[in-house]
């Protein structure tokens, strides 16, 4: 990433269209994720449930993980370790090339977008088809995912048919039937003629090896199905201990990204093709990623590695619905992101993020998981404010240390505070502050402090 | 007579003492003795959300100590600043097991403003007053001290008080304290949202039970050249009383 994050702030700021897009869908996608609890009886408890599987998961991760490889072998997948985006990329592209692949077919996947797993193909000379389709409007834009569920929040109908009038020559129309029904033609081609399918997984089932996959579109299907090799990218932390653990999960899921009961594809994947089927791929592998994740799971933030990308907290989020997914500059935005891209990158360049919020807590609330988002935030302020907090404000904390344990001298400095600020008042109100406060009187006034403190006046009357 | 301690806040003493007035009317009407303990700084809040926990735990420890030195309810005219010392005060002395239980301590007695007055409501005889009223829930109080009921039922309580709904009134205002300087793109974006779902219902008047908010809520509608009031709760009801 080249911009800054104020930079792409102010960008989105600019965009009326963004804007107005991010608050009809985030407003819609927060409607219908309220009415699907509503229907679930002892949300609470399967939510629970939900939290206790992810987080039990996590607190015996290498043995757990060491026993969803034993099952996933058993099972007949081939299972290979990448620790870092370079690693699982190589494997994919020697994967291809040991297979033959000339042409593969993807479903939707974060962790591929998180190591620019496209990029990598291409360069060894290999086409990618991204088949879910919004990422397949996004590939044909030569655009980044903004939103990890709706991942063209950003874009209207109107750019949608510039694009695919542009790049696959459909008539110029922004009637969504239209662009759906020669999407569906030229992807129907590319499931039947891949060689090779990659998907995500968004759950791994130790008890029984089991790949869960969650899809609305039938892309997923095709893409495990009809190509000869199917290869699974998963994060390390995609576990659930049982497939009754794993029934709780797909309750809450579905019904925080999309507000629906169950996506209209959940496919339940337990190996290659074996002797009596009738379909499946000849070979399956699963690449395990950690990429920064076992080095997160060591800080105060492992919490995070509960996430199960529903993007409830970006729909929630004031933040992510002012400024959009492509200003967090990462693969996942909004509150997820603000903890996710840090902990797996480092602070460095990225200590904007977790200061970006106001602390609401309306993630902590949508969040099947019950992640404490806020907690983690304030946990990464507390890691980056020796190294990236604004001199004014370590300027302006040292004097606080120094004051709120000695009242006196409190009182001189709220005092002195007090008057200087009323120095500039115009009547009751402020209009420009100096310096940093500079910032709150752009867009606000700002009330005049009070001439005489409570204090002052609560013991001049009694 | 029982006492209650008023720990009244930096923005009530230094920006809204009108709410400390208010505040104490309201508790001498439910028959409380009010303590203003002098020695009072600030609850360290600031501190604590810009990750600077050490200045917190400064503020923190100063604020225990003056605290377990008074007795009765300690009154709490603000969500924010009672989610610090209720909720986050435990957290800045996870490895401290002594002033960890000392925090607790003290968090035991504490309450916020309107989780009192809910709570001894019928001690109350509010007159009746003309005023349409719109009410900001702001994000400590509902989401970390799990208080949504009871500033709704106080302002129900007043005969002839109107509640507009505010549209998506759970939506944070964007004030977030440095935040709203630190990220001011942001959290005028979040202002102006708020501005404009409180102009739609037409209130005269804009409650809630954080001065944070209200500060930031007040300075927004001011620049508009809005004329709706801003107030705290104990303002509105101290108003209703004799």
């Amino acid at each position: 990433v080249t911009t800054t994050f104020p930079l792409r702030v102010r960008r989105a700021l600019e965009d009326k269209a963004l804007g107005a897009a991010l608050g009809n869908v985030s407003m819609q996608l927060r409607t219908r994720r309220a009415m699907a609890f509503a229907s679930l009886a002892d949300a609470d408890a399967i939510r629970d449930q939900a939290r206790k599987a992810k987080l039990d998961v996590l607190r015996t991760w290498p043995a757990q993980l060491e026993a969803f490889e034993a099952r996933v072998r058993a099972n007949g997948v081939d299972v290979h370790w990448a620790d870092t985006a370079e690693t699982a990329n190589r494997i994919v592209t020697e994967l291809a090339s040991r297979y033959g692949a000339k042409r593969v077919a993807k479903a939707k996947s974060m962790v591929s977008e998180e190591i620019h797993l496209n990029a990598a193909l291409e360069a060894a000379g290999i086409e990618v088809v991204e088949t879910d389709l919004g990422e397949y409007i996004v590939q044909l834009a030569g655009d980044r995912p903004s939103h990890i569920v709706a991942p063209i929040i950003h874009l209207t109908r109107a750019d949608v048919g510039r694009v695919m009038h542009d790049r696959i020559h459909t008539p110029l129309t922004d009637d969504p039937a239209t662009l759906g029904r020669f999407a569906r033609e030229k992807l129907r081609d590319v499931f039947l003629t891949a060689d090779m399918g990659i998907t995500g997984a968004n759950f791994g089932v130790v008890e029984t090896g089991t790949i869960c996959l969650v899809t609305n579109e039938g892309n997923g299907r095709m893409v495990t199905t009809l190509p000869r090799v199917h290869v699974v990218l998963m994060g390390i932390e995609k576990l659930v201990p049982t497939l009754s653990d794993l029934d709780a999960l797909l309750k809450v899921l579905p019904r925080s990204a999309t507000g629906q009961k169950l996506t209209a594809y959940t496919s339940l994947i337990n190996g290659p093709r074996r002797g009596s089927d009738h379909c499946g791929p000849e070979a399956l592998h699963l690449i395990l990623l950690d990429n920064g994740r076992s080095q997160l799971y060591a800080g105060d933030c492992a919490e995070i590695l509960g996430c199960i990308r529903c993007g409830a907290c970006m729909n929630a989020c004031p933040v992510y619905t002012s400024i959009g997914g492509h200003a967090y500059g990462d693969t996942y935005p909004g509150p997820v992101g603000a903890v996710l891209t840090p902990g797996l990158r480092g602070l460095h360049g990225w200590a904007d993020l977790p200061n970006a919020s106001s602390l609401c807590g309306a993630c902590r609330e949508v969040c099947p998981i019950r992640l404490d988002i806020p907690r983690m935030l304030l946990a990464l302020r507390k890691a980056a404010t020796p190294h990236y907090a604004p001199p004014w404000i370590r300027y302006a904390m040292h004097g606080f240390a120094l004051t709120a344990n000695r009242p006196r001298l409190y009182r001189l400095a709220t005092r002195t505070l007090r008057w200087l600020l009323r120095r500039g008042a115009e009547g009751e109100w402020v209009r420009r502050v100096p310096g940093p406060g500079r910032q709150w009187t752009r867009t606000r006034d700002l009330r005049a402090p009070a001439r005489r403190s409570f204090q002052e006046q609560w013991r001049a009357q009694s | 007579v029982t006492t209650a301690v008023l720990f009244h806040t930096c923005l009530v003493n230094d920006f809204f003492p009108n709410v400390g007035f208010a505040v104490v009317k309201v508790l001498k009407h439910l028959g409380y003795e009010v303590d203003v303990p002098a020695a009072q700084t600030c609850c360290g809040q600031p501190a604590f959300n810009a990750g600077f926990h050490d200045a917190a735990r400064v503020a923190a420890r100063h604020t225990i100590r003056l605290l377990e030195r008074t007795q009765g309810p300690i009154v709490i005219p603000s969500g924010s600043c009672g989610d610090m010392v209720i909720h986050q005060f435990a957290a800045l002395f996870e490895d401290d097991a002594a002033w960890r239980s000392r925090a607790e301590a003290v968090a035991g007695r504490c309450l916020e403003f309107s989780a009192l007055v809910a709570r001894d409501l019928d001690r109350l005889a509010p007159a009746s007053m003309q005023a349409t009223v719109a009410y900001h829930p702001s994000c400590h109080l509902v989401r970390g001290l799990g208080l949504d009921r009871p500033p709704r039922i106080i302002i129900d309580a007043i005969g002839g008080v109107v509640p507009r709904a505010i549209p998506a009134d759970d939506e944070c205002c964007g004030f977030g304290g440095f935040f709203s300087v630190k990220h001011a793109d942001i959290s005028s974006r979040m202002l102006e949202r708020k501005l404009d779902a409180i102009a739609a219902c037409q209130a005269e008047r804009l409650i809630s039970c954080d001065m944070g908010c209200l500060l930031h809520l007040g300075g927004g509608l001011h620049r508009r050249g809005s004329n709706v009031k801003v107030q705290h709760l104990a303002e509105l009801l101290a108003e209703a009383l004799p």
